[in-house]
C-alpha cells in the first residue's frame, strides 16, 4: 500500500469534492440543458432515440414561436401582468414596512405574524368564490383580475422582506436626518430608500419571479385573452401536440428572464423565501 | 385564519418596554401618520381573507351546482359528508400527504448533502451553485412537461435512452408510477429551495467552533452530526414548513402531466376541489373540500408561524 | 444667546420613569458633559434636549425661547451620534451639506461652509469619499463636520467616541477641546467614561438613576462630591470606601472607629454627628501610602501590584474583606503577600452618613 503525504490526501479529496460536487450540479440542472438543446433541434431529431447529441443547431423552432402572434401576446400579458402585480404591491408593502420598522408598535409583531398566515391559506380554499366573483365583475380573463390576485398573493411576502431590510437601518441614520431638518418624505426618499435600493430592488425581481411562475390562478382564471406564459405552455400537454422542440423553444423564451433574475438576486432572495427567517 | 390571528395576539410574547425606548415609537403624530402606512396592505389582505373565505364558508352549506341553475338549498353538512366519503377524498388526502412527505424527505436530505458538499471552495463553485438553484426559477407548468416529454417518455425520453444502455426495461412512468413520476419533478423543483436556504445557513457555521472541534478531535462525521446538523436544525425547520405550505396546494404539475389520473391516482386535494369545482361544477361540495383544505393548512401554519414568530422574537 | 435651560424635565414610558425630574441651567459657550452608569437617564436627557424623545412634562428652554414642543429641525441644535449615522450612500461633501440643502441654502454658501468646515476637521482631501471608504477617526470627523457647517446654537454629543479604539480616542478627546475653543459654542456631551467627563468638561452634570446627583466643575466634583455615589464615580482607581462607626470627638476632632478595631481622628468638626453613628470612610488612593507596619493607620496584605511606570497600584487586603487601592509612586516594589501599613492622608479623607450622603467635608471647613 502506497503511504500518502498529507499533501497528497488534501489534494485527492480536493479532487474528488470538485468532481462529486460539479457532477451533481449537473445532473440537477441537465434537464434544463437538455430544453434548451432540444430547442435547437428539429422535431425529429428532437423525438429521435438514442436522443441526438450532434446535431447542427437550428434556430427554426425560435422563427416559428415568434412568426406566431399568438406567443407574443402571452408574452406581454405575462409582463404586463408581473410588473402591475410587482408595482402596485411595492406600493402597497414600502409604506407599510416602513411604519412597521420605524413606528413599531405592540401589535407590529402580531400583525407581520397574520400577514403571514395570510399566505397559508390554500389558493383551492377561495377558488370557487374568487372564479365567481371575477365571472360577475367580468374581471374572468383580464389582466387587471390576475394583476389583483397576485398583488394579493404576494404582499405578505414582499412586506417581510422590505421589512427586514428596513429593521437593518440604524435607527440613528434616520434621527440624524430628522436633526438635518428632512421631512418625512425626505426622509424616505432622499435616505431610506437609496440606503435599501438593494433590497428593494430584490424584492422586486422576487415579486416578478413568483408572478411570472404562478400557475394555480393563472391556469383557472384566464383563457385565450388574458393568459400568460404559464397558460401557454400548459396548452402544449395535450397528447396531440407532440412537438418537442417547439415546446423546448417556448419554455426556454419563457424561462430564460427568470432564470436571469433568480441568478442575480440569489443572495437576497433565501430573506424573502423564508419570510427573514434565514439571512 | 381568522381564529388563527386570534391566537397569535395571545402568543405573541409582549415586547419588553425597552423596545419602546426608541426615538421613533415616541412621536404620537408620527405613529398616527405610521398606522394610516400599514392599513391598506392590511385592509385589502383581510378583504382577501374575509370575503372569498365567509363565501366558500357559505356555499358549503349549500346544494350549490353551476349546472343546475336556480334554487341553492340550504342542506347542512351534507356537502361535507359527501365530500369525506366520496372514493376522491381519501385517494386526495393520501396522495397528497405522500407527495408532501415524499418531497420533503427527498429535498431535505439532498439539500443538507448537496449544501455541505458545496460549502468548501472548489472551483468553478459560483457556477455549480447557480446550476443548483436554477430548477426553482423554471415556471411549473414548464417542469412538468419537460420531465414528461423530455426526459420520462417512454420511448424517446432520456431516461429510457439511459435504461436501455444500461440493459433494462424503458420505464414508462406516467402509466407504471405516475405518483412517483409527479414527486420526482417536484422534489426537483423544491430542492434548491432547501439548497438555497441550507447553503445560505451554513454560512453563517461558526468557523471556530468546528476548528475548536477539530483540535478536541473531532473528524468529519462527528463534526457533521454535533455542530452542523444542530446549527441547520432551524433553517431545516423552515424549509420543512414552508415548503409544506406550498406542497399542499401542488396544482400545475398535475394539472399539466396526469390530470389527476389514472383514475384517483395521482389526484391530490387541490387538484380534486378544482375538478370538483371547475369540471363538475359542483360549488358546494367544491367548497367543502376547500374548507377543509384550509383547515389541514391552518394545522401547519400554526406551527410555522410559531417558529417564525420565535425567530422574530429573538432578534429583538 | 445659547443659554439651556431645563425645569423640572420628566420622562417616563408606561409605569416606568427614566428622568425624575431634571432642572439645569446650561451657560453660553459652556462645555457641559453628562456622566453616569449606563440606564441613569444621561443619553434620554440629550435626546429629549435634541427633540428625538418626547418629554412627559417639564420645559426645555433655549435662549429664552421654549423649544419643548418643537420638532427636532426646528431647534437649532446639531447632534453627534454614538454610531456617527453618517449617510452611507453619500460622500463626505453630501453628507455634510444635506441639513444645509434640506433647509433651502443656496449653492455658494452651502460649498463655503463646508469647505470651511472639511478645513477645520482636515477633511478637504476626503470630500469625495464614501463613509465606507474612511477610517473610525475620520468617520468621527465627519459627524462633526456635519454639525458644525451648521453653526448651531448648540452642540449635542452621544458618547461620541465609544466607537474608537484607546489611542484614537484619546487623540479625538483633545480636538474636541480644541474645536470647544475654536468654535466658542455651547456643547452638551454624554459619556459614561469619567476621564473624559474630567477631560473635557467646564462642567460636570453626574446623573444616576434618572436623576442629577451633582453638577460642578470637574474639581468641585473630586474635592467635594456631595454623596458617596458621586465620590464613587469619579476618580480611577476608585475611592476606597470602609464602613466606621463614630466613638467619640472635640474641638475640631473626630474619631471613628474601622471595623478591624483601629481608631482613626480626623482633622474635623463632630457637630452635625453623635457619637455612635454609623458613617462611611471615603479616602483615594492617592491620599493613601504604603508604610511599615508598625506605625501605620491601618495593616494589611498586599495582593497583587499594577506596575503603570508613573504610578504603581498596590492592592491591600484588609480586615473585614476590604482591599484598599493605594497609589504609589512608580518606582515602588511589593512582595506579594507582604504584611504592610497604610496610611491615610486623613485631611483629605471624606465621610459619608448612612444615607450616604457628604458629611460636609475636612477640606470645605479646612478651605
Amino acid at each position: 500500500m502506497i503511504a500518502l503525504s498529507q499533501k497528497q490526501r488534501r489534494v485527492f479529496s480536493q479532487i474528488a469534492l470538485t468532481a462529486a460536487a460539479w457532477s451533481v450540479a449537473f445532473i440537477i440542472f441537465f434537464p434544463i440543458l437538455w430544453m434548451v438543446l432540444t430547442s435547437f433541434k428539429t422535431e425529429l431529431e428532437a423525438f429521435a432515440t438514442p436522443p441526438s447529441l450532434f446535431f447542427s443547431p437550428t434556430l427554426e423552432n425560435y422563427q416559428e414561436v415568434f412568426g406566431r402572434s399568438d406567443y407574443m401576446h402571452y408574452a406581454w400579458n405575462s409582463v404586463v401582468i408581473s410588473m402591475g402585480a410587482t408595482l402596485l404591491g411595492m406600493l402597497l408593502a414600502v409604506p407599510a414596512a416602513y411604519a412597521m420598522a420605524f413606528y413599531e408598535t405592540k401589535r407590529t409583531q402580531s400583525t407581520l405574524l397574520w400577514m403571514l398566515s395570510t399566505k397559508m391559506l390554500p389558493p383551492v380554499g377561495v377558488l370557487v368564490p374568487i372564479y365567481l366573483l371575477f365571472k360577475e365583475s367580468g374581471l374572468l380573463d383580464t389582466r387587471t383580475g390576475l394583476i389583483l390576485i397576485y398583488t394579493l398573493i404576494n404582499l405578505p411576502i414582499m412586506v417581510w422582506m422590505i421589512y427586514t431590510y428596513f429593521k437593518e437601518i440604524p435607527k440613528d441614520i434616520l434621527e440624524a436626518c430628522r436633526m438635518d431638518g428632512a421631512t418625512l418624505g425626505q426622509e424616505i426618499s432622499r435616505v431610506l430608500l437609496p440606503m435599501c435600493k438593494g433590497g428593494l430592488a430584490s424584492t422586486v425581481l422576487l415579486s416578478l419571479i413568483l408572478c411570472w411562475n404562478e400557475a394555480f390562478w393563472s391556469l383557472n382564471l384566464t383563457a385565450a385573452n388574458a393568459a400568460p406564459l404559464t397558460a401557454l405552455i400548459a396548452s402544449y400537454s395535450s397528447p396531440e401536440g407532440l412537438f418537442w422542440a417547439k415546446l423546448s423553444a417556448v419554455s426556454t423564451l419563457a424561462c430564460a428572464p427568470i432564470l436571469i433574475f433568480g441568478w442575480i438576486s440569489q443572495k437576497q432572495l433565501v430573506r424573502g423565501l423564508s419570510f427573514g427567517a434565514v439571512k | 385564519m381568522t381564529i388563527q390571528s386570534c391566537d397569535l395576539n395571545a402568543s405573541v410574547v409582549p415586547m419588553p418596554v425597552s423596545n419602546e425606548n426608541s426615538a421613533a415609537s415616541a412621536h404620537s403624530k408620527a405613529q398616527r401618520v405610521a398606522r394610516w402606512l400599514v392599513s391598506p396592505s392590511v385592509l385589502v389582505l383581510l378583504l382577501w381573507m374575509i370575503v372569498p373565505l365567509s363565501m366558500t364558508i357559505y356555499f358549503s352549506v349549500l346544494q350549490y351546482s353551476l349546472l343546475y341553475p336556480g334554487e341553492h338549498p340550504f342542506v347542512g353538512l351534507e356537502n361535507y359528508e359527501f365530500f369525506l366519503t366520496d372514493e376522491g377524498f381519501s385517494a386526495g388526502m393520501s396522495n397528497t400527504l405522500i407527495l408532501v412527505g415524499a418531497v420533503l424527505a427527498i429535498t431535505v436530505v439532498l439539500g443538507v448533502a448537496i449544501s455541505v458538499l458545496i460549502n468548501t471552495p472548489f472551483p468553478g463553485r459560483g457556477i455549480v451553485r447557480v446550476m443548483l438553484i436554477s430548477p426553482f426559477f423554471i415556471m411549473p407548468t414548464v417542469s412538468a412537461l419537460v420531465w414528461k416529454n423530455l426526459l420520462m417518455h417512454p420511448v424517446s425520453g432520456v431516461f429510457a435512452w439511459l435504461a436501455q444502455v444500461m440493459g433494462m426495461e424503458p420505464v414508462d412512468w406516467f402509466a407504471q408510477y405516475p405518483l412517483s413520476a409527479i414527486i420526482l419533478i417536484v422534489a426537483w423543483q423544491w430542492l434548491p429551495f432547501a439548497i438555497l436556504l441550507l447553503m445560505t445557513a451554513m454560512q453563517s457555521l461558526d468557523k471556530e467552533q468546528v476548528e475548536a472541534a477539530k483540535l478536541d478531535g473531532a473528524g468529519g462525521w462527528a463534526i457533521f452530526r454535533h455542530i452542523t446538523l444542530p446549527h441547520l436544525a432551524r433553517p431545516i425547520a423552515v424549509v420543512v414548513m414552508i415548503e409544506t405550505i406550498f406542497l399542499l396546494s401542488v396544482f400545475a404539475e398535475i394539472f399539466t402531466t396526469t390530470g389527476g389520473g389514472p383514475g384517483y391516482e395521482t389526484t391530490n386535494l387541490a387538484y380534486l376541489i378544482y375538478s370538483q369545482a371547475l369540471l363538475q361544477f359542483d360549488v358546494g361540495m367544491a367548497s367543502a373540500g376547500g374548507l377543509i383544505a384550509v383547515v389541514l393548512a391552518n394545522i401547519v401554519a400554526f406551527f410555522l408561524v410559531r417558529l417564525i414568530g420565535k425567530s422574530l422574537t429573538e432578534k429583538h | 444667546m445659547a443659554e439651556l435651560k431645563i425645569n423640572a424635565l420628566r420622562k417616563s414610558y408606561g409605569d416606568i420613569e427614566i428622568l425624575k425630574g431634571i432642572d439645569l441651567h446650561i451657560r453660553d459657550h459652556e462645555f457641559v458633559v453628562f456622566v453616569g452608569p449606563s440606564g441613569c437617564g444621561k443619553s434620554t436627557l440629550l435626546r429629549s434636549i435634541a427633540g428625538l424623545e418626547e418629554v412627559t412634562s417639564g420645559q426645555i428652554v433655549l435662549g429664552g425661547r421654549d423649544i419643548t414642543g418643537l420638532k427636532p429641525a426646528e431647534r437649532d441644535l446639531a447632534m453627534v451620534f454614538q454610531s456617527y449615522a453618517l449617510y452611507p450612500h453619500m460622500n463626505v461633501r453630501k453628507n455634510m451639506s444635506f441639513a444645509l440643502e434640506l433647509a433651502g441654502v443656496d449653492k455658494a454658501t452651502i460649498e463655503a461652509k463646508v469647505k470651511d468646515a472639511a478645513r477645520i476637521l482636515e477633511l478637504t482631501h476626503l470630500l469625495d469619499r464614501k463613509p465606507k471608504d474612511l477610517s473610525g477617526g475620520q468617520r468621527q470627523r465627519v459627524a462633526i463636520g456635519r454639525a458644525i457647517v451648521r453653526h448651531p446654537q448648540v452642540f449635542l454629543f452621544d458618547e461620541p467616541l465609544s466607537n474608537l479604539d484607546a489611542a484614537l480616542r484619546v487623540q479625538m478627546r483633545l480636538e474636541l477641546a480644541r474645536l470647544h475653543h475654536e468654535l466658542n459654542a455651547t456643547m452638551i456631551y454624554v459619556t459614561h467614561d469619567q476621564v473624559e467627563a474630567m477631560t473635557l468638561a467646564d462642567r460636570v452634570v453626574v446623573m444616576n438613576q434618572g436623576r442629577i446627583e451633582q453638577v460642578g466643575t470637574p474639581l468641585e466634583l473630586y474635592h467635594h462630591p456631595v454623596n458617596q455615589f458621586v465620590a464613587g464615580f469619579i476618580g480611577t482607581p476608585k475611592m476606597a470606601f470602609i464602613p466606621a462607626r463614630v466613638i467619640g470627638g472635640q474641638g475640631h476632632e473626630l474619631t471613628i472607629q474601622l471595623p478591624s478595631g483601629e481608631h482613626l481622628t480626623l482633622p474635623r468638626s463632630p457637630d452635625s454627628i453623635h457619637v455612635g453613628a454609623e458613617v462611611t470612610l471615603g479616602i483615594r488612593p492617592e491620599h493613601m501610602r504604603i508604610v511599615s507596619p508598625e506605625n501605620a493607620n491601618l495593616t494589611g496584605q498586599l495582593d497583587v501590584t499594577e506596575h503603570l511606570g508613573s504610578d504603581t497600584y498596590c492592592h491591600v487586603n484588609i480586615d473585614g474583606g476590604h482591599t484598599l487601592t493605594v497609589r504609589q509612586g512608580g518606582d515602588y516594589e511589593g512582595r506579594f503577600g507582604e504584611i504592610v501599613g497604610v496610611d491615610f492622608d486623613l485631611s483629605r479623607a471624606h465621610l459619608f452618613d448612612s444615607e450616604g450622603n457628604a458629611l460636609d467635608s475636612v477640606t470645605r471647613q479646612a478651605a
